[in-house]
């Protein structure tokens, strides 16, 4: 009986919170996408039904942005989850200095978003930047990176790769860590190579931890803000505007609030669908076990 | 013979390891490097073609940016709403994940990973409106309230990871010693994972401090927090990398030096609530 106290009192207080800092704005989210609201006129909210979804279908700058948000999405994820995974099976050894590199590792994940958007962008700069410094010091061409609509997307995603790959590097290497050393033990005793070792036992096993680490990070990839707001606000033109720098366009620029969340609608769900499908990867492989 | 040819293949295996490990860590180092170059270099410097790897350094841009445009006053901004969204979200959220914890309320578990999928412009929209009708955008309830959104919900998942491994039998005790149920939390529970509670407000602390779009949104003149404040630089004076540098050197600080105590926790703590089903 008293029991209940823990059960329902002690969650209680975060529930109410969750509710009204959570709950309340996703339903008003959902209510305002049904609607047509210019917040800028002063105009009254009208209900239209599923028009704003409906009028997505020949928004061309809407389809402009799936596409950004889907190449950098699977640019930065690809680059992080491949070399995050390389560098954790390459530090995964005893060594002097361990300790050192996990902490120097940390260190772009704990930065400032802001900040290090920042400092890319002066890096990047087509005159004064060390990188086109670097590239015509080694002889190749000077590229406009940020500033060219060709070139943004991939630079973004290089600073993107740089900022998040040791995120998923510490998650594999703790994964590998974990991993019992038996199997590792008879493969070497039946004479397996290095190479089979890796691709037929390592990789297997740690693939939990490679798929929890490409969730964790395909969540706020897919919704990347900071970094591209920073860097280029969407441009030169549109060329880098993904699907969360348009919605904040259409809400805080235009203040089309109805539009603005249909648009926040869409975002959800492809969050949603894409870890979805993360999820069965994973549990199937778990089944495969 | 044969063993000493061995040993020096070993070493310069060694050798080649550790050449490695120092070229892959100048990577996410040399940014940092380079900010703080940028920071401690003139105007006439950082405009050099080519940059500059040599120069003396002056504290002019650090002394500029902490004395001038109120960015001791954005410190604090920040400082408050970043505090009181930690001190909120450790008030509801432990005896919260405690409860999830010891009852395997998974649902709530599931609903909070949900929450986090949301993108936080969807919590903005509704909460700009709100607070634009309230006239409490640039107010401190307007950051702490959508800052909450961000912490409580990671503290609760990084609390639910570490009260998994606290036995039922401890609470028991305590309890047939005669303590209420808050007694047996506070005072036996608690102690117990105090190292989970430090790794969670850190953590909830950096992403409130970190945090840019609501701030950029609900925060103004006064409530701006810091890398608003360092954003708004950029417009206004896109030219001055020195000082540009010298502000993002002085906000990445607090987080980087924050990380250091967790060191220990912090994957554990930045991959709770995915682990799980």
């Amino acid at each position: 009986m008293v029991d209940r106290h823990v059960k329902y009192l002690f969650p209680l207080p975060a529930l109410i919170v969750m509710g009204i800092i959570v709950v309340f704005p996703v339903g008003y989210n959902l209510v305002l996408s049904l609607h047509r609201w210019n917040l800028a006129s002063g105009g009254t909210l009208s209900f239209i039904g599923l028009q704003n979804y409906a009028s997505l279908l020949h928004d061309e700058r809407f389809w402009n942005s799936l596409r950004v948000t889907a190449l950098f999405t699977v640019g930065a994820l690809g680059g992080q989850v491949v070399m995050g995974t390389a560098l954790a099976l390459f530090f995964h050894r005893e060594f002097k200095g361990k300790a050192l590199v996990k902490a120097i590792f940390l260190f772009p994940i704990a930065a400032t978003p802001v900040a290090v958007s920042l400092i890319w962008a002066m890096m990047y700069n087509y005159d004064l930047g060390i990188i086109n410094h670097v590239f015509t010091t080694l002889g190749l061409p000077r590229l406009l990176w940020l500033a060219g609509p060709r070139s943004v997307i991939p630079a973004l995603i290089i600073t993107d790769v740089w900022q998040w790959t040791p995120l998923i590097m510490l998650i594999v290497l703790a994964g590998l860590e974990s991993l019992p050393g038996d199997p590792f033990e008879s493969a070497r005793v039946d004479g397996a190579s290095g190479f089979q070792t890796l691709i037929y036992l390592t990789l297997p096993m740690v693939r939990p931890s490679i798929i929890v680490a490409a969730m964790i990070r395909s969540i706020d990839a897919i919704k990347t803000f900071d970094l591209i707001y920073v860097m280029t606000q969407g441009g030169p033109n549109i060329a880098s505007e993904n699907l969360n720098i348009y919605i904040f366009q259409k809400g805080f620029s235009y203040f089309r609030m109805g539009e603005a969340s249909t648009l926040a609608v869409v975002l959800f769900t492809l969050v949603l669908v894409f870890n979805i499908v993360l999820a069965m990867l994973r549990n199937a492989g778990a089944n495969q076990l | 013979m044969n063993t000493s040819m061995q040993r020096v293949k070993h070493s310069a295996k060694a050798a080649l390891f550790y050449a490695g490990v120092v070229l892959i860590s100048i990577i996410p180092l040399f940014v940092f490097a380079w900010m703080v170059m940028t920071a401690l270099k003139t105007q006439m410097e950082n405009l050099a073609v080519p940059p500059r790897l040599i120069f003396h350094p002056t504290m002019d841009n650090f002394r500029d940016v902490l004395m001038g445009r109120s960015f001791g006053k954005y410190l604090i901004n920040s400082f408050i709403v970043a505090a009181t969204a930690v001190g909120v979200s450790l008030i509801v959220g432990l005896p919260a994940a405690y409860a999830i914890a010891r009852y395997r309320l998974q649902k709530i578990g599931l609903a909070l990973l949900v929450a986090r999928m949301v993108p936080f412009i969807s919590y903005l929209i509704p909460w700009f409106i709100v607070f634009r009708m309230l006239h409490l955008v640039d107010s401190y309830a307007a950051l702490v309230i959508t800052h909450l959104i961000i912490a409580l919900p990671y503290v609760i998942w990084i609390m639910i990871n570490f009260f998994e491994n606290v036995p039922v039998s401890i609470e028991e005790s305590a309890r047939i010693d005669g303590a209420s149920y808050l007694q047996a939390f506070l005072y036996v529970i608690l102690p117990i994972v105090r190292n989970g509670v430090f790794t969670a407000s850190v953590l909830a602390f950096i992403f409130s401090w970190n945090q840019f779009l609501f701030s950029l949104i609900l925060s103004g003149r006064n409530t701006m927090t810091v890398p608003v404040a360092v954003f708004q630089f950029i417009s206004y004076d896109q030219i001055n990398w020195g000082g540009l540098a010298a502000a993002a050197t002085v906000i990445t600080l607090p987080p980087l030096v924050l990380t250091l105590f967790i060191q220990k926790y912090i994957i554990r703590g930045l991959t709770s609530g995915a682990v799980k089903e």
